[in-house]
């Protein structure tokens, strides 16, 4: 198995020390298989203990390793050293459009208050008891909503999103994308609650469609198709509501 | 142990070129204006119809001039970037239920390229071009 030094440059920050962020460059020596996760932990477990990151899982499940690598959104435990140019330095920076945390990890807080505000759960018509029996559902059906379901809240789409750089209270587009997995669930109907976070500013019309969401997802969940879906059923709503107002209940 | 984070300025102004993504999308948007210009220039040259012969002409010989000529093929040229560039996206917004399954993109593009050139085709027939 070949190995290669590879310099890495890490952003760092001490919140309780430092007035702002400084890069501080890594050896460190990779082999073949591994990817930028594999050497953060090389770091913190041989060169410098006080490095801070989050992870988990280290096979793109968990969600919890997204970071800036050489300025693009990815999954640090998907990104395999060996993909970067032979010879020049990995960049290592928190999420971007995030507040700093400590090192490479960033403040959830906004995010995690948009996930709740879009009611990301299957809300029933009428709750079934255990004597009921499940809610059963068609594999036509599963697959209206599937691609959306594999969100793993890793929010490398709001770091690609210049959209929620410049608005940050655009809903932005994870959590616009779990909205549309729910709405196309056969078993849910919670789209009427769900529509006046969706409609509104700071829903789908902030979003102006730059793509860049769904070039990033690892998971390809394609957020700006669910956004785009969501624009069109919600200006039909508004036609609807405007032009056959009889329907309004 | 307090908590401090460390809010990253985004610049307001020059943002977009941080990102090829982000060029290619103001490409895209910035087109339009280009587009809206020869609509506004389209709309001129009704006016100028509307007036009679001798403004018709002036108009017709200002379009035909080198720098009409040349406003008038780089709008062309905006125009199809533009539609190309939105109709690469268009399987996005358009999902369209066949079966069990979605209507394949690229399909879906397809159909748009076709339905371009009848329009087009139609139109150069109803002005006698072809």
């Amino acid at each position: 198995m070949s190995q290669r030094q590879i310099t890495f440059e890490i952003l760092r920050y001490d919140p309780e020390t430092e007035s702002e962020p400084r890069f501080q460059a890594y050896c460190v020596p990779c082999e073949e298989e591994w990817v930028v996760l594999d050497a953060l932990n090389y770091i913190k477990d041989n060169l410098d203990g006080t490095l801070s990151y989050r992870w988990s899982c280290h096979m793109a499940v968990c969600g919890s390793c997204g970071m800036m690598i050489n300025g693009e959104p990815m999954l640090s435990c998907k990104a395999f050293v060996r993909d970067f140019p032979n010879g020049g330095s990995i960049r290592v920076e928190p999420l971007t459009h995030f507040p700093i945390e400590r090192d490479l990890v960033v403040v959830m807080d906004d995010f995690m208050d948009k996930l709740q505000a879009v009611k990301p759960y299957v809300i029933p018509k009428k709750k079934r008891t255990v004597e009921d029996g499940t809610y059963k559902q068609t594999p036509k059906q599963l697959h209206q909503y599937q691609q959306y379901s594999m969100c793993i809240n890793c929010m490398l789409c709001y770091a690609a999103c210049p959209q929620y750089a410049l608005a940050p209270d655009f809903i932005g587009p994870a959590a616009l994308a779990l909205t549309h997995r729910y709405n196309l669930d056969s078993r849910d109907h919670g789209r009427p609650q769900r529509q006046e976070v969706v409609a509104a500013h700071e829903g789908v019309w902030e979003c102006s469609f730059v793509g860049a969401c769904s070039e990033v997802c690892p998971k390809d969940v394609d957020p700006a198709g669910a956004i785009q879906q969501m624009k069109i059923a919600s200006t039909v709503d508004w036609y609807l509501e405007h032009l056959m107002p009889w329907r309004r209940k | 142990m307090s908590r401090n984070p460390y809010v990253r300025e985004v610049p307001r102004t020059t943002w977009y070129m941080r990102n090829r993504r982000y060029i290619r999308y103001m490409l895209r948007e910035v087109t339009c204006v280009f587009i809206g210009l020869y609509a506004a220039s389209l709309t001129v040259g009704l006016v100028r119809l509307a007036q009679g012969p001798g403004e018709w002409a002036v108009y017709v010989n200002g379009i035909s001039s080198p720098s009409g000529l040349l406003f008038s093929l780089l709008a062309l040229g905006f125009a199809c970037y533009h539609s190309i560039s939105w109709f690469n996206v268009t399987p996005k917004a358009m999902r369209i239920p066949r079966g069990d399954d979605f209507v394949p993109g690229p399909a879906i593009i397809s159909a748009h390229y076709i339905i371009w050139g009848v329009v087009s085709l139609v139109f150069l027939l109803m002005m006698g071009v072809l």
